[in-house]
Order: structure tokens, then sequence, then C-alpha cells
């Protein structure tokens, strides 16, 4: 994987009227109930440090108070944080002037919002063109980019319409076609889909994949929807409380949950649905793969149980595309994480 | 003992006489010594004022009427109140109050622009400062309820009668209600519009005329249609000061107690103000067409 596009370290961020007096409470392990109680301040988030890889889908979880739109609000620099840092492609977004940030924020992110943040005054062609209109591109320019986009979320034959006549979910394919007409390489999605009906999320959530698997993104995404994360999310992060509980891979998580509150939040998750044969396969290490029925890497464990039930084999031998032997399997450690 | 506890510490006559004759004597001296200035400045507002009495005057009937009607349907596309715009007017011409309607047409219009261009940018200001907020509300506060006969004396003592004396009471009077809401339709504007243009580079400017000042433009229409009835209810008090129009008239019949005369023209300005205010309440709603309406 290539390195990190967007570097947070050692994020702080504390609400109220003297936060750096109070870093040093949060310094010395004063938590966020204590905090607020004791010294009238809002621990926002603390010490948080992750690398978000270029192309790839970041997931930021947690519940309503756990700070992930504050977070995604610090790569943009919507908020200014306490202390700590935030790079992206090395340039530090902290130590921007007015001026540079503006076109940091012109060039490089793009943003869809969880209640669409869409202008009423403006038809769904001009919001889409919003932010080149910002950056005094021509119209023709922007228009033709705009409609573009507009097409591609499948809003054709809507350019005219102001948003108070689309509903929720036409309304956020304007805010997604806006940010896509931006052109930036990063795309930071507050809980863009938390707003809409369960169909219309998934059909969104398949317009974001299928995109996404064309445009490779860097792609910041907000939600307190596990289901979601583990659809989208290349990697997440838990975050509860302001503190990052647990960042990885959705199989990893899943299968190493390192504190309370995310083995409660992975509980009930389908695991076959999520975890690939390559996340559980062990090292070929002398086993006998008589008999041993091959399997590919990348294959989800729901695509191929069916077969592993009906032929009953003793192992598995997981292959890559090439179909060369890169792992193996018992169907007993297989059956015992299904079961766990 | 008893003395102090029935009348009131109050000042002595003596200091008293002197503290009114003081503090009046210091304002006639600035008024001896700016008085021309100050005249001067607002020149230009005496020509503007002038000029829309004379063209309106001027312009024969038929062509004020066929003007009127067309903007009357142009702001509210409404053929009912064309006609009911229409009839208003036929009763002033044919009541022979024509010429004092258009002078006070003239001092509305005037007064209302007026309050347009140091309104709109104070409400401006004050929406972007609490700081600002916090001293222009106060000013906002006295000039909505000190009696206008009170502000009248000093604008009468640096001024003298007249026209513009009588514009900058109309003012006075009219212009707070714009500026209060401007400052809260600005700072009504929809946080997440705001975070979005932030989010996509705008720069304050653009957030101003993009965000800001649209989607707080139903509330400043409330706040000028404000203005033109608050301008409308101030035409009989700037008429005590000279201000040619509807108002003289009706000053006259509360002297001389004619009161079919004192009737008319009162009906005059409530005609006047019951036209302009329904084409502009009509035009603000038009332009906010897209708030309404159904989903798809």
């Amino acid at each position: 994987m290539s390195e990190a596009k967007i570097q947070i370290k050692n994020l702080y961020k504390i609400f109220g009227k003297n936060p750096k007096g109070a870093m040093e409470n949060v310094k010395n392990g004063v938590g966020k109930d204590e905090l607020l109680e004791k010294h009238n301040h809002v621990l926002g988030l603390k010490d948080i440090n992750l690398d978000i890889h270029a192309q790839s889908v970041q997931v930021v979880m947690g519940l309503s108070g756990s700070g992930k739109s504050t977070l995604i609000r610090h790569i943009n620099r919507l908020i200014e944080p306490t202390d700590g840092s935030v790079t992206v492609d090395g340039d530090e977004v902290l130590k921007m002037n007015e001026e540079e940030l503006r076109s940091f924020r012109r060039s490089k992110t793009a943003m869809v919002f969880q209640r669409f943040a869409l202008l009423p005054h403006k038809t769904v062609l001009q919001n889409t063109i919003f932010g080149l209109h910002i950056q005094n591109i021509s119209e023709e320019d922007a228009n033709k980019s705009a409609l573009r986009w507009i097409e591609r979320v499948g809003l054709s034959g809507y350019e005219d319409k102001y948003p108070q006549h689309l509903s929720g979910g036409m309304q956020q394919r304007v805010g997604l076609a806006r940010a896509l007409t931006n052109d930036g390489d990063i795309l930071l999605m507050d809980e863009a889909f938390s707003a809409l009906d369960p169909l219309i999320r998934k059909d969104m959530q398949d317009i974001l994949l299928e995109l996404q698997d064309e445009l490779h993104k860097t792609v910041v995404f907000i939600t307190h929807d596990l289901d979601e994360a583990l659809k989208i999310g290349d990697r997440i992060a838990i975050l509860k409380d302001g503190i990052m509980d647990q960042e990885g891979i959705p199989a990893e998580i899943l299968l190493n949950p390192k504190t309370k509150y995310v083995k409660d939040f992975v509980e009930d998750v389908n695991r076959a649905r999520v975890i690939k044969a390559k996340h559980i396969m062990s090292e070929i290490n002398g086993q006998d793969l008589s008999g041993a029925m091959p399997i590919d890497q990348d294959d989800f464990i729901d695509r191929f149980i069916d077969k592993v039930i009906s032929d009953k084999p003793d192992n598995l031998i997981i292959q890559d595309k090439d179909k060369k032997n890169v792992g193996f399997l018992s169907t007993k450690k297989l059956s015992e994480i299904l079961k766990r | 003992m008893s003395n102090f506890l029935t009348d009131f510490p109050e000042m002595p006559n003596k200091q008293f006489r002197e503290f009114k004759k003081g503090v009046d004597a210091s304002y006639k001296d600035f008024a001896r010594e700016w008085g021309d200035l100050i005249d001067a400045m607002f020149d230009p507002l005496l020509k503007m004022l002038v000029f829309f009495e004379k063209t309106l005057i001027a312009t024969p009937w038929p062509i004020f009427m066929i003007v009127l009607l067309g903007l009357t349907y142009w702001g509210s596309r409404s053929i009912k109140l064309v006609i009911g715009t229409f009839l208003a007017f036929v009763f002033i011409g044919y009541f022979r109050m024509w010429d004092e309607t258009m002078s006070t047409i003239a001092i509305i219009l005037t007064s209302v622009i007026m309050s347009v261009v140091i309104g709109l940018p104070t409400g401006i200001a004050m929406s972007r400062s609490d700081r600002t907020q916090s001293i222009v509300t106060p000013i906002l506060d006295v000039m909505q309820t000190m009696p206008p006969f009170v502000y009248l004396i000093p604008i009468v003592m640096l001024m003298g009668i007249g026209k513009i004396p009588g514009l900058i009471a109309v003012v006075i009077y009219a212009i707070p209600p714009l500026i209060r809401l401007t400052n809260l339709g600005i700072r009504e504007v929809d946080k997440e519009a705001l975070e979005a243009a932030d989010a996509f580079g705008a720069t304050k400017k653009q957030k101003l005329y993009q965000v800001q000042l649209p989607l707080a433009l139903p509330t400043i229409f409330a706040g000028i249609n404000q203005t033109i009835m608050m301008a409308l209810a101030m035409v009989i008090i700037a008429s005590m000061i000279g201000v040619k129009g509807l108002g003289q008239p009706v000053l006259q019949s509360i002297y001389n107690q004619y009161f079919t005369k004192g009737v008319l023209y009162g009906l005059a300005i409530v005609i006047v103000a019951i036209v302009f205010d329904r084409v502009s309440q009509s035009y603000g709603q038009r332009i906010q067409k897209h708030r309404s309406g159904k989903i798809v």
C-alpha cells in the first residue's frame, strides 16, 4: 500500500473557554466526564493518530458524541485543533495562512454533508458548480464538468430544479455531484448517507463504491453504522469519547476486537460476509494437502461456504489469482470462526 | 427627615436652570458653527428628493398610471392587485389629491433608498460581530422608543425647517426594523450551508453575496416592507417641519376642523400604504418561490 496521504498526529481538541489550560489536565489522564464536571471543558478528541492511505476508503466510526465529525473537520480545518498536527501530501494544514488554506480547500478536498447543506436559492446545476464558481472558472467549463457528474449520479433532467423539489436521496446525489465536480483528491463524507432511508442509503453506497472503483480518491467516510463501515471501508477507525479504540482492516476488527466497546459493536455482524479467505488462512507448513479444496484468497466466506458444506473437505487450500498456493485453512478452524 | 422621605432629593432649581441653559447654548453654538456645512452635506439628497418630486408631478397622469400598474403587475403577478391599485389611484385623482400623493411618494422613495443604503451595511456589520451588535442594539432601541417630536427639536435647531430635516426624521423613525431584520436574517442562515461554503473555499465576500444575503433575503425584505410602512406613518409628523405631501392637508384639517378633508387625505395615506405593502410583500414572496413546492 502506498504511503499516507493524510497523516494525523497527536491530535487533541478540547472545547471550552481555556482549551490550552485544560490540555494539562487531559495529558495528566483526566477523562471526558471528569473534565466536564470539574473543569467545565468538553474533550472532543484525545491523542488521535491516524494514517490515511491514498486512494483508499478510510471509515471513521463511532456513536454520536464520539468525536468523529470533529475529527473529519480537522482534515480541512473547519475546526482548529487544540494541539497536534495534520498533514496532507506532506504539507502541514495547520500552518497554512488564510489564503493557502482556501486554495487547499478548493483544489484538494471536497466535502459531503449529513444534511446535504445545499443552497436553496440555487438550482441543482448551480449548486453543483458552486465549488468551481467561487474559483472564477468560466461558466461554460464549469457547466460541462458539472453536467457530467450530474449524469453520473443519475440526476439528468433535474438540472434546473431547486433542492426543495427533490427527495432526500436526490438532494444527497446533488451533494455528491457537487463534491465530485470540485475534483480534489480527497473526498470528506460526514455521515453522508445517515439521513437517508435504508434502501436509498444502499443505492448511494453502491454509487460511491462504483465511482471509487473508477476514480480512486482518498475517501474519509464518517458513519455510526457498522454495516455501512464494513461495506465501504478499506480500513476502519473506531472512536469512543474522543479516543481511538482501534484501527485496522474490517476483518481484523471483527476477528480481534481490542476493547469491550469494539466487541459489543461487532458482536452481531455476519462474519461470513465480511471476512475473506486470506484474512483467516495460516501459513503452509507441511500440512497434508491431499483432498484439500482450492479457494480464491479474495473470496468472502459466504462465497465458498455452501461448497464446503456439500463437499465436506477436511482442509482448504487458499490460492491467489494465478492459482498459486498461498495459505492453508482447516474446516475445523473455519467453523470455529463462524461460531464465535 | 420627613422631607427626605416625601420629596425626592432633587437637583436645586437654579442649578437645573443653568444646566439646561448650558446644554442649549452649547448645542446652539454647535448648530451655528456647523449647520451650514451639514446642510451642504445633505445637498445631494435634497437634489434627489426634489428630482423625484418634480418628475412625479410633471409626469402626465396616464403615463404614471401605466408605469405604476406595470410595476404592480411585475412585482406581484396578480391582476386583482393591479385592478385594486387602479381604483385606488382613480379615487386619489378624482378627489383632487394627486399632486400631494406624488410628493409623498417622492419622500417615501427617497427615505427608503436612504434607509437601505445605510441600513443594509449596518445590519451586515452587526451580524458579523457581537460587539457591534451590542453597541448598535441600544441605539436602535432609543430610535424606536423616543417620541419623534423629541428628536425633531435638535434636527430643526440644526437645519431649520424644510425637506431635509423632515427626511432625516423619517429615516430615523423608519430605519430600525430594516437594520434589525438584516442582522437577524444573516444570523439565522443555516450553519451547514455556511460550513459547506467554507469547505469549498469561499472567501468572506463570496459567502456574504452567495450564501448569507440570498438566504436572508426574505427576512431583509420583511424589513424593507416595515420601513416603507413606518415611513408612511411619519408623513404627518414630518409635515409639521415643512415636508410637503399628504401630511400637510391633514395637519390643516386638525387645526381648522375640516372633517371631510381630513378623512379624504387620511384615506389617501392609507391607500398608498396598502398598495406599497401588498406589492412589496407579494414581490418578496415571488422572488423566493424555490422555497415552496412539492417533492417530485
